[in-house]
């Protein structure tokens, strides 16, 4: 019994440590993100850096403004939302109340795989593939755009909103669906008006983690965006992100140079977005569980 | 027994969750604006049957159902019913109080508005009068903004009978109102039932007896999904005409 206690309680502190150990990593990644970007602050002063528009780190008279960057990846998430989530959320309602169960377990592991197809294989395919088809579709010189990395990034994050949607319709009550039903609405009325309201706090969750997802891919937008540092007037226009840049740049540095601490600030600020965007969606379970 | 209009007649019902059998031509006729109770033991198929009259055995993909059901002129089963416009006609009320994660007048205002009811005065009209059938107007009337989710548990129940009176049926199922419900909660309900069958044919599946006794004109006893017994409520408690009914109500099996 005692040494069953024994073995119980040093599991538990084994736990504890786990625990506290990923706590720990997200502080120290912070801390050694914005350490070693505050250099920044001796060359640039915070408002040009964070609402600047000139991102030119090689030139004569280098600038390291990030605003141009912060719309660009905003642009390619937003529109990846857009249209990814309208799909993903419709895949889950189709799944979880329409499909019946053998082409449930048909299309249930499809979409799983998309999550784990290697993103350097989507972005070759936004490359080769979608970039000049969309610019034949538009009539533009390269095809190269945000609306290219936004449509690889909506296909990217289909299994993110998709799982924890579907999750969220399943876990609605039976019985809505029975009064509804037994007071004479049909399945498609049902769907409407009782059950996806119930489930939009779970698929909220579902858009953010989703929009976390998209809005720290690098490699797909790397290769599809056309990544000119430029504010973009459209979809058709290409942009640079923050990923893509800092993934781009990173490897041409030196160490300790301005640009080296711009970029540090950029993955910094990439961290305080994403951190956020979890912050808000723990928010939304946690009120959700109550 | 006629001694009133007949509201659903069943001839023959049977049903079967795939393989199994669950209940054995059942023949049974239910009388307009009065409460018949269907009563018998766990697994007799009284709640199989309760769910056959709004259709709601439909949502069971391997249920299947033989015989037939007329609600007046209606044949229930027939291929042609419109089931949405048959459960308008037959509303239910659950075991468990459902009302929907939103206020008390959208629960209320949900079956006319979902039947195309968009006058927000015919609809304040309705709530009106449907919280009142249900007993619960007092209670509520200075909020109905407020979530049905904050209801005692016996409010809820009393608010998805008012959901359920909304679109005005004909009949009223009640799949065992009070099972989850305290003592003082079950006689509000057990009150109400009496008013309602002025107005509508209750048919309630319970599990307790007393309360078949005490609230219901004619009762009907299940057993193995047989119909085994159905008359007048005081005929069927004071002189049981079968063995196993009369076992069932002085408590030695059920």
């Amino acid at each position: 019994m005692a040494k069953q206690d024994l073995a119980g309680n040093a599991m538990g502190k084994l736990t504890h440590i786990v625990a506290y150990t990923s706590i720990v990593a997200i502080v120290l990644i912070f801390l050694f993100l914005f350490l070693e970007g505050a250099g920044i602050f001796r060359f640039e002063d915070p408002v040009h850096l964070f609402l600047g528009t000139e991102w030119q780190p090689t030139s004569e008279n280098p600038r390291y403004e990030m605003l141009t960057l912060i719309v660009g990846s905003l642009f390619v998430t937003l529109g990846a939302i857009v249209v990814g989530v309208p799909l993903a959320v419709g895949c889950a309602i189709y799944l979880s109340e329409i499909a019946p169960q053998w082409l449930e377990e048909v299309l249930k592991p499809a979409i799983e795989i998309i999550a784990g197809i290697p993103s350097v294989v989507i972005g070759f395919f936004a490359l080769v593939v979608l970039a000049p088809l969309l610019s034949q579709i538009f009539g533009i010189p390269s095809g190269l755009t945000a609306l290219n990395g936004a449509l690889m990034l909506a296909v990217m994050i289909i299994p993110t909103v998709e799982t924890i949607s579907e999750d969220a319709l399943r876990s609605v009550p039976k019985g809505y669906r029975h009064a509804s039903l037994a007071m004479g609405a049909t399945e498609w009325e049902t769907i409407k008006n009782v059950i996806v309201p119930s489930a939009i706090p779970g698929i909220g969750v579902g858009v953010l983690l989703g929009f976390g997802r998209a809005i720290g891919e690098t490699m797909v937008v790397l290769m599809a965006t056309g990544n000119a540092a430029l504010i973009p007037t459209g979809f058709l226009d290409p942009v640079r992100t923050m990923t893509g840049t800092v993934a781009a740049e990173m490897g041409e540095v030196a160490r300790g140079s301005p640009h080296y601490f711009a970029l540090f600030m950029i993955g910094c600020t990439l961290f305080i977005i994403s951190f956020g965007v979890n912050l808000v969606a723990n928010h939304l379970i946690k009120r959700e569980e109550r | 027994m006629a001694e009133r209009p007949i509201k659903i007649s069943s001839k023959g019902i049977s049903l079967w969750y795939g393989e199994k059998q669950v209940l054995f031509d059942i023949s049974i006729e239910i009388f307009v604006n009065r409460v018949t109770s269907l009563i018998g033991p766990s697994g007799c198929g009284k709640t199989s049957f309760l769910r056959c009259i709004n259709r709601m055995n439909d949502v069971i993909p391997a249920c299947r159902v033989s015989g037939q059901l007329m609600l007046d002129g209606l044949d229930v089963n027939s291929q042609n019913t419109d089931v949405v416009d048959l459960r308008k006609r037959v509303g239910m009320v659950f075991q468990t109080p459902n009302p929907f994660p939103k206020s008390i007048y959208e629960n209320v205002a949900y079956g006319p508005w979902v039947h195309g009811e968009n006058n927000r005065s015919k609809l304040d009209a309705i709530v009106r009068r449907s919280l009142d059938e249900a007993a619960l107007w007092d209670e509520v009337k200075d909020d109905l903004s407020k979530s049905a989710m904050k209801l005692s548990g016996g409010q809820q129940q009393r608010l998805c009978i008012a959901r359920a009176l909304a679109v005005e049926p004909e009949v009223i199922l009640m799949d065992e109102p009070c099972s989850a419900l305290d003592p003082i909660a079950t006689a509000k309900i057990e009150d109400l039932m009496h008013k309602l069958k002025e107005k509508y044919t209750v048919v309630i599946v319970t599990h307790n007896i007393q309360q078949a006794a005490r609230v219901s004109n004619y009762t009907a006893y299940f057993y193995l999904g047989k119909l085994i017994e159905y008359g007048k409520t005081s005929e069927i408690f004071e002189r049981p005409r079968e063995k196993s009914t009369e076992m069932y109500l002085t408590g030695r099996f059920g």
